[in-house]
């Protein structure tokens, strides 16, 4: 009885101990990509040819869930308001849905299983069959080479695949509220432009997905380099960025919206 | 895939990106509508601003005219005092009449401008005399409850 006891506590203190130190890990990675990343952007080819493989090839699928985000949110917003007879809030439903919260957050949510995934796994793969080591032995460090590109270039396609989201996701919701249902025209659009606001709405979105794209760049690189070099260490890491970057998401997006929209 | 075709694929991305990002901010949100000009600011005393909130819209026959820039009280008369920037170009006279208006019924509130027929302009800092506080439909529902109570009893005597 006794043995068990001590057998779980030490169970716990390692895993809290593991815990720890894989947080430790991951902030001195997260420097010293920053420090290294100087090598990435002089030769900045590198890092282009990863916002090809993290944001071009995105592209279609965040087109595609934004468009029929925007169509789902044109039915139902118009269901909802066509009850307070204020069919014609329909545009301000839509954009400031999309704008604040759906565009930057389900962007995110996708990009990360998109390319977050897919980052992990060719980083934990390199790993597996010690590229990251042959690097380091021809005196090239993984980090500037292999690492700082991908988390620029997740940095970088964050806040463009979020705008286009949303501006697929309005376009939507314009194509169900004004073309399928029949909301006039005229103040779907100019209400949604009398209360969308710049500076508020719109940069603060912008900001949402710029901090996100730090977040999922983050973790995905960092569980890669810090995987199993076994075919199972990878396809864990590979989870785990999906997992723990979707939960970051969401937990930093109700700090920044406490933060951006407390009362207004 | 060659470097030039990558190049091209990402130049194009970014382009598209930046264009949404551009959509958003002219077509979507209020900068292309945003008072860029040079405004002169007024004042208005309201007993009751009802939801008025900072950069409502004050309106003209319909027009807008300018933006709510500030919502104060003031505790000596226990008014509230909105401040507003209005375009130059829209000059009113001095006896102009403020009221609260509500767009719809349940819609957002705005400040309404009625010209007066004075030959003296508005200036900056001026601070418009008359004015007529928001409708709050609670208060005009109780009083026609009230009336309709104080009816039945007249009635009955």
């Amino acid at each position: 009885m006794a043995s068990k006891l001590a057998e779980m506590l030490t169970n716990l203190g390692s895993r809290v101990t593991s815990a720890a130190w894989r947080l430790g890990f991951a902030s001195r990675f997260f420097l010293m990509i920053l420090m290294y990343s100087g090598t990435s952007l002089r030769r900045f080819h590198l890092t282009i040819r990863e916002i090809y493989f993290a944001g071009v090839l995105s592209l279609i699928i965040i087109l595609v869930s934004g468009l029929f985000v925007g169509m789902v949110l044109g039915l139902q917003g118009y269901d909802t308001l066509q009850r307070y007879g204020s069919a014609e809030a329909l545009g301000v439903l839509v954009s400031l849905s999309l704008v604040r919260e759906l565009g930057p957050v389900v962007s995110a949510l996708l990009f990360a299983s998109r390319a977050g995934s897919a980052i992990t796994a060719e980083i934990g793969l390199m790993k597996a069959t010690e590229q990251l080591s042959a690097m380091e032995m021809m005196a090239v460090n993984p980090i500037a080479r292999v690492v700082a590109p991908r988390f620029w270039a997740g940095v970088v396609s964050m806040p463009l695949l979020a705008a286009l989201f949303s501006a697929m996701g309005i376009f939507g919701g314009y194509l169900v509220g004004v073309k399928l249902i029949g909301v006039d025209e005229g103040s779907f659009w100019s209400q949604m432009q009398a209360s969308v606001d710049f500076r508020e709405d719109i940069i603060n979105g912008v900001i949402k997905s710029f901090v996100f794209g730090i977040i999922i760049s983050w973790i995905a690189v960092f569980e890669g380099y810090d995987s199993e070099p076994t075919a199972e260490g990878v396809s864990g890491a590979t989870t785990r960025t999906v997992v723990t970057s979707s939960l970051a998401v969401l937990a930093a997006d109700f700090i920044l919206t406490a933060f951006m929209f407390r009362g207004a | 895939m060659n470097r030039a075709t990558l190049d091209l694929w990402v130049g194009v991305f970014v382009a598209i990106g930046l264009g949404a990002l551009l959509f958003l901010a002219l077509k979507v949100g209020n900068l292309s509508s945003a008072t860029s000009g040079e405004t002169y600011r007024i004042e208005a005393k309201f007993d009751n601003i009802g939801g008025l909130k900072v950069r409502g819209a004050v309106k003209s026959a319909g027009v807008v005219v300018g933006r709510v820039s500030d919502i104060n009280f003031d505790t000596e008369s226990y008014l509230a005092v909105v401040t507003m920037k209005l375009e130059k170009r829209y000059k009113f006279p001095r006896d102009t009449f403020a009221t609260i208006n509500t767009s719809g019924l349940l819609g957002e509130q705005y400040v309404g401008m009625d010209a007066g027929g004075d030959s003296v302009m508005l200036k900056d800092g001026d601070v418009v005399q008359k004015t007529q506080s928001a409708i709050v439909l609670e208060k005009l529902i109780s009083q026609f409850l009230f009336s309709k109570a104080g009816e039945s009893g007249n009635d009955k005597k």
